[in-house]
């Protein structure tokens, strides 16, 4: 049952084969046993079992809300959820407490989705791999796979039979990594992650999953703890395409209480089936063939243009001539804007607040200094040399200009005829904690968000899709990328993707014993992708 | 309300010359002001020669003040500037805080219309240019009662600029002349009011109250044309009246609605302007203008004494009646301006450019607001001129007093008695009792009927005029 897709349970909750009890149940005593993947900050037990004996109860009057009532998911702990800590892994919020949820999180509430609890990240969303956080880091579920530790048996690598407790794991990517790892390891349907420069498009990748970034201005980040704001959305990481549809169609449409949503009205979501592409033009951009990236990959991608050509797309090489510029860019408005972001924390209103009273600069110097990590202070003192009047001509302008630039890169494209962009989500497979945190995460965000921060800058919607297992057995991604606003045309045009490619489903040793069994998983693999 | 004008009209308590001197009068040689040998306020504490001035002392300098004023004025709207809670002066602390103005991490900005609108009035009754794009900014620094770390400010691009003001001052020796200066306003911008500081020195603590934080404000910044006291407060007192009249601040210095700072420079007219000093905490026009000109003399003194003028920040201390150095302002600022990321720009427009099929509760048209401006005191002044033909000093005499100008109407409309004849009562009997009694005009026990009948039994020759005063 875990192992199902999110319409498959909600048509399954609505013929009562199951009781959102007990599915409640199973997802909260998967939590437990995959409590070693760290994947959850809180979990929200008691709150998510009394939301199931609502939804039960409406089941049961034939009063059901709709695809979501009764769904497990889990939500990133950058987002504030009512009474239930919200922390951003970060010790300057440990033990707050917000009294009011984020809109994306009240509107999957008010579709009687059932909050199982938050999920782990890298603090303040600052990084590419969540091992960054107050927490500890985040354990990809397929380190612990049948297919990667056959691959490795295969492989004749020393340290084999290591316990999950051992120290050859693999990060899941970030920021979003709590979530991933948590829809990856069946503990839920669908999570909700941030994407400011690619945190939820890189831990799907590395997990196997959907990881979908809707345009800016489509989703409301009200209540979602700020990174940058000019650049961030609320993400979603689902095990098919067309659960990030249903999941899109309740978050999409204009929050009064954010001033850059869009006011359209948003139709509602519901993918068309392709099965012709020929119409389609699918674009390459060259400027992405770098040289770091993985030959496997690089060889996928290539099999995946093939592929839509075959098929009788038309694929072409486009340009985005600025490309090279744009990770400068995004450091500098990245940095400048978490400056900004960050004053607010001093320890007077909220989070935590230092012994120091000596005064009230001394007070603020220590809280600030106890509550962040290195990462985010060292982004703070970035901006705020970029802020200075002296520099800011330099330096956020000149920024400024630059991602206009590339923005229009985008925009010229799309109008030379172009509908969806090809391109790898990430440079490689997964790589092991160990090997990730010997370089800086300076370093490692500017690497592996290369790939994915531009479309941020541009503000354009974007998904990565599960394309393959690597040669080591581990999920290989690949992004689509599309013109502002036309996300239903994105997601369907990745749907067709996924439906050719039938990625399999990660089976997790150890856990075989559970509803969530080899047998179900195999099954899983033929009826997901069909509607 | 204390106001230059009052002087030639009433034989009033010279409470409200207070601030000029211990009577003796001041005088420019030139209409601009170039000269202005200050006459110093007496205070008990420091005694200074009095420097009497009737023309340049023999071999002298010149000294000419420069003077540019920056005006907060709190916009009177029922929600604040970004977020809907109540704005409102007498609550118990911190219970009108919504989580943004808390600065609650994930919370964002929504402007309010209204005060959109008390600018753009603001702008227009100014003469400015308003601007159909303007764009919002963070104006970033630490303080206890800004829970952001920053306040949302228009620096960039504000709502209105190049507009101007016109106030009457009085010239010469006879204080019955009156002339129009006009001040050059330079910009108005929306901007959040912080929250207050109350510093317990017993307890080493200070306590925060966030009521006021986000309170929408009007910035007014003037260019600096002003030369001494009397022409600040002149204008200060003007800019009141305009915003009530307009109703977008109830503009009550007292309660912190109308908050004035003055950039004082003083220099040899022909060279360049000098050092300029910033004064804050100004809370009446009395203070207002005593501040002033105790800072351009202060300067005078300072440089002609071989010293220099720093570049800082002061406060005047109304006991001691000077001024005196802020201590914690301390070096230059460095605020990182920042575009508001969460706010797109304001877009407003006129009835050419409006979008067809705009949701009207979305848009703001310039020409609607421009031609339901309510009539503004210089109009109101012209008009008590022309239909009663009294003196320009008695029609600004009226306004001053609040509540002054409806009283006389009303009286106008229940007496026989000849225009004249009601503005002397009103001005110098009545006033001078109210005044005499410290009451407000609200507060005055004679109802202008009761005045209304006087006048006309006096009209009427049934009593006689010493008889009708006793009656007052």
């Amino acid at each position: 049952m875990l192992g199902r897709t999110l319409r498959e349970v909600s048509v399954a909750l609505k013929q009562g084969q199951i009781t959102p009890t007990e599915l409640c149940r199973k997802c909260l005593s998967r939590i437990q046993r995959t409590k070693f993947l760290n994947a959850y900050i809180t979990v929200s037990e008691e709150v998510a079992l009394k939301q199931a004996e609502e939804s039960e109860k409406r089941y049961k009057n034939g009063r059901s809300l709709g695809d979501l009532d009764g769904i497990p998911v889990a939500v990133k702990d950058n987002f504030s959820t009512s009474g239930i800590e919200t922390t951003c892994a970060s010790n300057m919020l440990k033990g707050y407490i917000p009294p009011f949820n984020a809109t994306v999180v009240q509107k999957l509430l008010d579709q009687g989705a059932l909050l199982l609890g938050k999920t782990n990240l890298d603090e303040f969303a600052m990084g590419s791999g969540s091992t960054d956080g107050a927490f500890g880091p985040v354990k990809n579920p397929w380190s612990f796979s049948k297919q990667y530790r056959e691959q490795k048996r295969e492989q004749r690598r020393p340290k084999l039979h290591r316990e999950r407790e051992g120290t050859d794991w693999l990060i899941a990517g970030g920021s979003s990594g709590g979530s991933a790892a948590a829809v990856s390891a069946l503990t839920c349907f669908a999570a909700l992650g941030s994407d400011t420069g690619g945190s939820t498009r890189n831990p799907a990748a590395h997990c196997g999953l959907v990881g979908f970034k809707p345009s800016y201005g489509l989703v409301s980040r009200h209540g979602l703890i700020p990174l940058v704001n000019s650049m961030d959305v609320p993400g979603i990481l689902t095990r098919c395409v067309d659960d990030t549809a249903i999941v899109l169609g309740v978050l999409a449409g204009h929050d009064p209480k954010d001033s850059t949503t869009v006011q359209d009205p948003v139709k509602p979501f519901t993918l068309p089936s392709l099965t012709d592409v020929s119409k389609l033009c699918i674009g390459i951009p060259k400027e992405y063939l770098v040289p770091e990236l993985s030959s496997e990959i690089r060889s996928l991608w290539s099999k995946a243009a093939d592929l839509f050509e075959s098929a009788g797309a038309k694929v072409i090489e486009v340009s985005l001539p600025h490309t090279s510029y744009s990770i400068v860019c995004y450091h500098v408005l990245c940095t400048s804007e978490v400056a900004s972001n960050m004053a607010r924390f001093d320890g007077l209103e909220y989070g935590h607040r230092c012994d120091v009273s000596v005064s009230t600069e001394a007070m603020y110097a220590a809280t600030r200094r106890e509550g962040f990590n290195d990462v985010v202070r060292g982004r703070i003192l970035s901006g705020n040399f970029f802020l200075l009047k002296e520099n800011y001509e330099n330096y956020f302008i000149k920024a400024q200009k630059v991602r206009r630039l590339i923005a229009n890169d985008f925009v010229n494209v799309f109008n030379s005829g172009v509908d969806i962009l090809l391109t790898p989500t990430t440079l490689s497979e997964a790589v092991p904690f160990l090997e990730f945190i010997k370089e800086d995460n300076r370093t490692r965000s500017a690497q592996d968000d290369i790939f994915t921060q531009a479309v941020n800058m541009a503000g354009l919607p974007a998904v990565s899709v599960p394309a393959a297992l690597s040669a080591q057995g581990l999920p290989v991604g690949l992004q689509f990328i599309g013109r502002a606003f036309c996300d239903q045309k994105l997601l369907t045009v990745a749907r067709w993707f996924e439906q050719q490619v039938q990625f399999p489903v990660l089976q997790l040793q150890g856990l075989m014993d559970d509803c969530s069994s080899a047998f179900e998983n195999e099954k899983l693999a033929s009826v997901s992708l069909k509607q | 309300m204390a106001a230059p004008m009052l002087r030639g009209v009433s034989p009033v308590r010279r409470w409200s010359l207070a601030w000029v001197d211990g009577g003796s009068r001041h005088r420019r040689t030139s209409p601009n002001g170039s000269t202005s040998n200050r006459i110093r306020e007496q205070s008990s504490v420091a005694q200074q020669p009095l420097h009497t001035a009737q023309k340049p002392r023999k071999g002298g300098h010149k000294w000419a003040a420069v003077v540019g004023l920056e005006i907060h004025a709190q916009i009177s709207s029922n929600s604040k500037l970004f977020s809907g809670s109540q704005v409102s002066f007498t609550a118990p602390p911190n219970s009108l805080v919504s989580f943004f103005d808390a600065s609650l991490p994930g919370t964002l900005p929504v402007l309010n219309r209204r005060c959109v609108e008390a600018a753009v009035m603001t702008g227009l009754a100014l003469n400015c240019r308003i601007n159909k794009k303007s764009l919002f900014d963070r104006k970033h620094y630490f303080y206890a009662d800004l829970p952001a770390g920053y306040q949302i400010t228009q620096q960039r691009l504000p709502i209105a600029a190049n507009g101007s003001l016109s106030y009457g001052v009085f010239v010469g020796n006879r204080w019955s002349h009156m002339a129009t200066k006009t001040v050059r306003i330079k910009q108005i911008q929306l901007e959040q009011d912080s929250g207050k500081s109350l510093h317990d020195d017993l307890r080493s603590q200070t306590l925060i109250d966030l009521n006021r934080a986000g309170v929408g404000l009007l910035e007014v910044v003037m260019e600096p044309d002003l030369s001494c006291g009397e022409e600040a407060a002149a204008v200060v007192k003007e800019l009141q009246l305009i915003l009530q009249a307009l109703g977008t601040s109830q503009a009550n210095m007292a309660e912190g609605q109308l908050r004035v700072d003055a950039n004082i420079s003083v220099h040899h007219p022909g060279e360049p302007l000098g050092i300029r000093t910033e004064v804050k905490n100004l809370n009446s026009i009395r203070f207002l203008a005593r501040a002033i000109d105790h800072e351009i003399q202060r300067q005078i003194n300072e440089l002609e004494s071989g010293g220099e003028i720093l570049n800082e920040t002061r406060s005047f201390d109304p006991k001691l009646g000077c001024t005196v150095p802020m201590r914690d302002k301390e070096g230059k600022q460095d605020y990182r301006f920042m575009p508001e990321p969460n706010l797109p720009p304001l877009v407003l427009y006129d009835t050419a450019s409006l979008p067809a099929g705009a949701d009207s509760q979305q848009v703001i048209n310039i020409d609607q607001i421009r031609d339901a401006l309510p009539e503004l005191p210089s109009a109101t002044r012209k008009r008590l001129v022309q239909q009663y033909g009294m003196l320009p000093e008695h029609s600004f005499a009226l306004l001053n007093e609040a509540g002054l100008l409806q009283f006389f109407q009303n009286v106008m409309k229940e007496t026989r008695a000849e225009p004249k004849k009601v503005t002397s009562w009103v001005l110098n009997t009545l006033l001078g009792y109210l005044k005499h009694h410290n009451l407000a005009v609200s507060e005055s026990p004679i109802t202008p009927s009761a005045l209304a009948g006087l006048l006309d039994l006096l009209d009427s020759k049934a009593i006689s005029s010493s008889a009708a005063k006793q009656q007052v």
